[in-house]
């Protein structure tokens, strides 16, 4: 190692005001750490969602109508794509946190000033905007084979951020808590993914027996994409203001766990 | 003044165990210090929780007078923690790194401070290389450079020379040097006990998360018989020599004191007996450390 060439004034650190929050780069970190694999993070669940429309839409698109007389690969369109944003959304905060827990490197996190509710905030938003990413290419792609309109574009954003700041939570959550790649698995695979498929993506509820119906009620994530949904066709199964309730306190209780969770350090700060 | 680091009281109980038993220290401002300990002594809990990372079950620690729970925010930009487990995020070059990484402390304009400290480290060449491309030694400096990123005035290297060849441990050791003439407090802990005696003025030894020594480096080593007389000679011991012990072919005798071996090896030569080899042994910290951790069982 060679010495500085000059002597360096090591001690002088910038005045406080000039010291801002590490909020900034934890979230351009967490957007570049996905931004970097894009192919994996972006295209290929794309690719997924877009198999899915081919297949479904191609089987059943003759057979099927829902909520009077909407197309089936019309009616999948908007359920995909929410569908890409929860779960994109929730990959992205949790496997970032159960990858720097494993590799150690979430000790650069933890030593700087950074807040618990910056912590939270930069994970949860860099998980809306790739849930966003991915919900918009299918979107995009997905008019190559049906043009379905977004008729409350407002409610869509709406439900499309409240949707992904659910499941960017719930990955903040699921990756503080997981201390193996299989436990977080496991919340991915008997969790997440049945609460998505079974919340209407590819069906209306209207067409379950009545008991599947009110089972449907107490999946949170029925009302995610419902809402999402009257966003294109303006019709749902209920009212988008019962599903903006239910989604807002869903969101509002999950958010306090989690905030509670990093300000007391679990699983972090032994 | 407030003092560099400032530990009170400090407790740390997992379940059962007692990982730090009530530990009161005090750094000052511009000290090289060492903490010195066997394996599961608390060290790494001690240094956790001065970085934050684990918190006390009882007491308090300040860096430069800031509370590390109250006024975290301060205390954490005064603190550069060299972690000892090499660990980096495969995303990322190594400027990226250190960008990142200066971010986090709200700097965001630091190019120049970061060209220095890769130029310091020898890691110009490097700046654009993925950190999963770099060797060993190289991340170490990465991890080097990420805790110095923020200027912090108090620097703690948890065994920053693991594993390091003879080569980057001397540089390391200029750099931080350099670093502590200009004003940084440096806290190092190793098992290297010879680096903690060239640098460290002052040393701390913890045993099962008690503080068993804590003194300056010269008062420890004083307190030892540290001298050594150690001859190989033909023939029979004089009479009027104190019983040697032996090792081998080898007498030895200890003493606090050069003289009184100067006058052995002395009365030797006056009584006529071949002396054919001596040495003359330094007393080193390796024994006063071995001395304290046994009169602490």
């Amino acid at each position: 190692m060679k010495a500085p060439a000059k002597p360096i004034d090591t001690l002088s650190l910038p005045p406080p005001a000039a010291v801002g929050s590490g909020f900034r780069t934890l979230l351009y970190k967490e957007l570049l750490r996905f931004w970097k694999v894009a192919f994996q993070t972006v295209a290929a669940p794309v690719l997924s969602a877009v198999l899915y429309l081919m297949i479904f839409g191609h089987v059943l698109d003759r057979h099927v109508t829902v909520q009077g007389s909407v197309q089936y690969t019309a009616f999948l369109v908007p359920g995909l794509v929410m569908m890409s944003v929860l779960q994109n959304a929730f990959a992205n905060s949790s496997s970032s946190l159960i990858q720097s827990k494993i590799t150690g490197n979430i000790v650069f996190v933890l030593l700087p000033p950074i807040s618990y509710r910056e912590f939270y905030a930069a994970y949860v938003i860099a998980s809306i905007l790739r849930g966003v990413m991915v919900g918009m290419g299918v979107w995009a792609v997905s008019l190559i084979f049906v043009a379905v309109p977004v008729t409350q574009p407002l409610w869509a954003l709406v439900f499309t951020l409240m949707g992904g700041a659910i499941l960017g939570s719930m990955g903040v959550l699921a990756g503080i808590w997981a201390e193996k790649f299989d436990q977080l698995a496991a919340f991915q695979n008997f969790l997440i993914m049945p609460l998505t498929m079974l919340a209407g993506v590819f069906y209306s509820i209207h067409s379950l027996p009545a008991f599947w119906q009110g089972v449907s009620h107490f999946n949170p994530f029925f009302y995610m994409i419902d809402g999402f949904r009257y966003g294109f066709f303006g019709a749902s199964d209920i009212s988008p203001w019962t599903s903006l309730a239910v989604v807002t306190v869903f969101l509002a209780a999950l958010a306090a766990v989690t905030l509670r969770m990093l300000a007391t350090g679990y699983k972090l700060r032994g | 003044m407030s003092a560099a680091i400032e530990v009170r009281g400090a407790v740390k109980e997992y379940g059962a165990l007692r990982a730090l038993g009530g530990v009161d220290l005090s750094v000052k401002q511009g000290e090289f210090f060492a903490l010195l300990g066997p394996n599961g002594a608390g060290k790494t809990t001690l240094i956790s929780a001065l970085a934050g990372l684990t918190r006390l079950t009882q007491g308090e620690i300040r860096i430069m007078g800031h509370d590390v729970v109250g006024d975290y925010r301060n205390a954490r930009r005064m603190l550069g923690v060299v972690p000892q487990e090499i660990v980096f995020d495969p995303f990322f070059n190594v400027r990226e790194v250190l960008r990142i990484q200066s971010g986090y402390f709200g700097l965001r304009k630091n190019d120049d401070w970061i060209d220095e400290l890769l130029a310091s480290l020898d890691l110009t060449s490097k700046a654009n290389a993925n950190m999963r491309q770099l060797s060993g030694g190289m991340k170490r400096r990465v991890l080097v450079a990420q805790a110095l990123v923020h200027r912090p005035p108090v620097i703690v290297l948890d065994e920053p020379t693991a594993g390091v060849d003879v080569e980057l441990r001397q540089g390391l050791w200029s750099f931080v040097r350099r670093l502590n003439e200009a004003g940084h407090t440096i806290v190092l802990t190793t098992h290297y006990l010879e680096e903690a005696q060239t640098l460290c003025k002052r040393i701390a030894m913890l045993k099962a998360g008690r503080i068993v020594a804590l003194d300056e480096t010269a008062n420890l080593l004083r307190a030892v018989d540290g001298h050594t007389l150690k001859v190989r000679i033909e023939g029979e011991l004089p009479p009027g020599l104190p019983t040697p012990e032996r090792d081998g072919a080898w007498l030895c005798w200890s003493s606090d004191s050069y003289d009184e071996l100067i006058d052995r090896l002395a009365l030797l030569r006056s009584q006529g007996v071949p002396v054919r080899e001596f040495e003359v042994g330094q007393p080193d910290l390796e024994k006063v450390f071995v001395d304290v951790m046994r009169r602490a069982a």
